[in-house]
């Protein structure tokens, strides 16, 4: 089995009295992992920690088989970062800013810029690489910041909100990116973002933080698949104390605004146990269907929230 | 298969061990102003006082016999005053933007998310500044004491002036590094180079006259410690002459310029982070 990129074992992060991150212990495979969390959960600064730029007040992390500690300047250089916020070096062509970011790296002059000009037509920069950087779109800058963290070759890669202020034609083409980025160029990325369907496009992986702790962890799949089923429900009369009864009898139930329920049925539990409680309750089950647990489900669950809720702060 | 696909390939070539990160900074630092004509002007400008002693060299070498054109230790110490005006400039227009600028464009956590430290950002930032004041004072002066031993054809102005190569030398050095670390730790407090640009410029000139003001009305020297400019000029015209009278003057110069570039350094330690973090 491979070793993990990388391995979190007790951390935690302060700044000042804020813990931002709290006895963090994750393994995190090669592969894509998502990186999910509400706003403040901690994302960013886990990534931060790991690039060695925020010391953990305890704990141990390891990135590549380094310890971030002991060997940060060797896990930047094996390691590319796409900040969240717009960055740039100012006054410079698309192409001098990416070869200079590859000579920073580690490059021979000359290297870093033939990388340069083959990374840009990678991330489809090719025909405005001699554009100021300022002048560019706020799509482009998303891309001209993966450019940056791609030009070096790196074996990990941390791509922090990669889609943000995209359009949707961007968006597509920037996940696009990144999932060939993970699948065809067996690059490692780890993707921290608000968007769900982004997490769930591009990664198998999924570490959710929430207020600065572990919520879920593992293979995207596996966390679907183990909480057992998935029901879209509608139904007519008692609602208030239909919701109450599902959930008295540990059923989770989110999308009461939307009309129609999602309702968890645990693995050791019958469907029938609805209709019992419909029934118990003289409400009429209008709508019943098998539905697929999506990473939304995951989320919901692992912040312990109705989906509403964690949709209203994640999407 | 989409347009984009076509690019990327892995790396194989060479890879460069860490710890050079300061030098390419310094040097891409260096070959970005040098592409503006109107930063070339004012190096070509800053170079005229350089031709004016040259020819006056030359006169007294070869020429005339006068005292005002033959080369003395003052020669030099009066070029390296004179510098001080272009020193000013290009400290502004290079030096202003140097960090405010990178943290204006959230460079930083580009910096230093690649295999560099803070040392060797601030390092590199500090070296381009440094070298184009190095450009303009210890060059030229070194350059002048050349042309002067052309001149005479012989070697005997350097030996009969044995103190002159490290008075030069330490004064240049002292008008470099007192203007790069501190228009580094100006830049580094600001978003906005114009605003780094002022505060420099406020420190330079106001208190100058503050110095000037004050020394007038009460008849004491010591108000030039308020001044970093005037009292590296107390301690440069102290390199070239000898020790002053005041030798307790002298060393509150040299004590209020360490702790000036002491307070600069804790400036920029504390502001080039990769993350502000705000406690």
């Amino acid at each position: 089995m491979n070793e993990p990129a990388v391995v979190l074992d007790g951390v935690s992060v302060t700044y000042g009295r804020h813990e931002a991150l709290r006895n963090v212990t994750a393994e995190l495979p090669t592969g894509a992992i998502g990186l999910l969390g509400p706003n403040g959960a901690g994302k960013s600064t886990l990534i931060k920690a790991l690039l060695g730029l925020l010391p953990p007040s305890s704990g141990r992390m390891r990135v590549l088989g380094y310890d971030v500690r002991e060997s940060p300047l060797a896990i930047r250089a094996r390691v590319g970062y796409m900040p969240e916020s717009d960055a740039h070096m100012p006054g410079m062509t698309a192409v001098s800013f990416v070869a200079y970011c590859g000579e920073l790296a580690g490059l021979p002059s000359s290297n870093a810029m033939q990388r340069a000009h083959e990374v840009l037509f990678y991330v489809g920069l090719g025909e405005a690489r001699y554009r100021n950087v300022e002048t560019y779109s706020t799509g482009m800058k998303q891309r001209i910041k993966l450019a940056q963290a791609l030009v070096h070759d790196p074996d990990l890669l941390f791509l922090d909100e990669p889609t943000n202020g995209m359009d949707p034609k961007g968006r597509d083409e920037m996940l696009a990116l990144v999932r060939d980025i993970a699948t065809m160029k067996a690059i490692t990325l780890i993707l921290s973002s608000h968007l769900l369907p982004d997490v769930e496009f591009a990664c198998d992986h999924v570490l959710v933080l929430n207020r600065g702790a572990v919520a879920a962890q593992g293979p995207i799949a596996t966390l679907k698949g183990t909480s057992g089923r998935v029901f879209e429900l509608r139904v007519k009369g008692g609602n208030a104390s239909f919701l109450d009864a599902i959930r008295a009898e540990g059923l989770g139930c989110d999308g009461e605004t939307t009309g129609v329920l999602r309702v968890y049925v645990p693995e050791q539990r019958p469907t029938q146990a609805l209709f019992q409680i419909a029934a118990q309750h003289g409400v009429q089950v209008r709508h019943l269907r098998a539905s697929v647990p999506s990473l939304e489900d995951v989320f919901a669950r692992a912040l312990g929230e109705p989906l509403d809720a964690a949709r209203g702060k994640e999407v | 298969m989409p347009i984009h696909d076509q690019g990327y390939r892995h790396y194989s070539g060479d890879r460069a061990l860490h710890g050079r990160g300061w030098w390419v900074i310094a040097r891409h630092g260096m070959v970005a102003p040098l592409r503006e004509r109107r930063f070339l002007a004012l190096l070509l400008f800053a170079w005229s006082p350089f031709a004016v002693h040259a020819v006056q060299l030359y006169l007294g070498a070869t020429l005339v016999r006068s005292a005002f054109f033959v080369a003395t230790e003052e020669t030099f110490h009066t070029f390296l005053s004179q510098q001080r005006l272009f020193v000013f400039f290009i400290t502004i227009y290079v030096g202003a933007g140097l960090i405010a600028s990178d943290r204006q464009a959230n460079a930083l956590q580009v910096y230093l998310s690649k295999p560099i430290t803070r040392h060797d950002y601030i390092g590199g930032k500090l070296l381009t500044l440094a070298m184009f004041l190095a450009a303009v004072t210890w060059i030229p002066a070194m350059l002048l004491l050349l042309l002067q031993i052309l001149f005479s054809g012989s070697l005997d102005f350097v030996l009969d002036h044995p103190r002159l190569v490290p008075a030069i030398t330490l004064a240049a050095t002292l008008q470099v590094v007192l203007a790069a670390v501190t228009m580094l730790a100006l830049s580094s407090l600001s978003r906005s180079r114009r605003f780094a640009a002022m505060l420099y410029a406020g420190l330079v000139i106001f208190a100058g006259l503050l110095d000037t003001v004050l020394e007038g009305v009460t008849r004491n020297t010591a108000w030039m410690l308020i001044s970093p400019q005037n009292t590296l000029l107390f301690i440069i015209r102290a390199i070239f002459d000898g020790p002053p009278d005041n030798v307790a003057l002298l060393g509150s110069a040299v004590a209020a310029l360490v702790a000036l570039l002491i307070a600069c350094v804790l400036i920029l330690e504390r502001r080039v982070r990769a993350v502000d973090v705000v406690a």
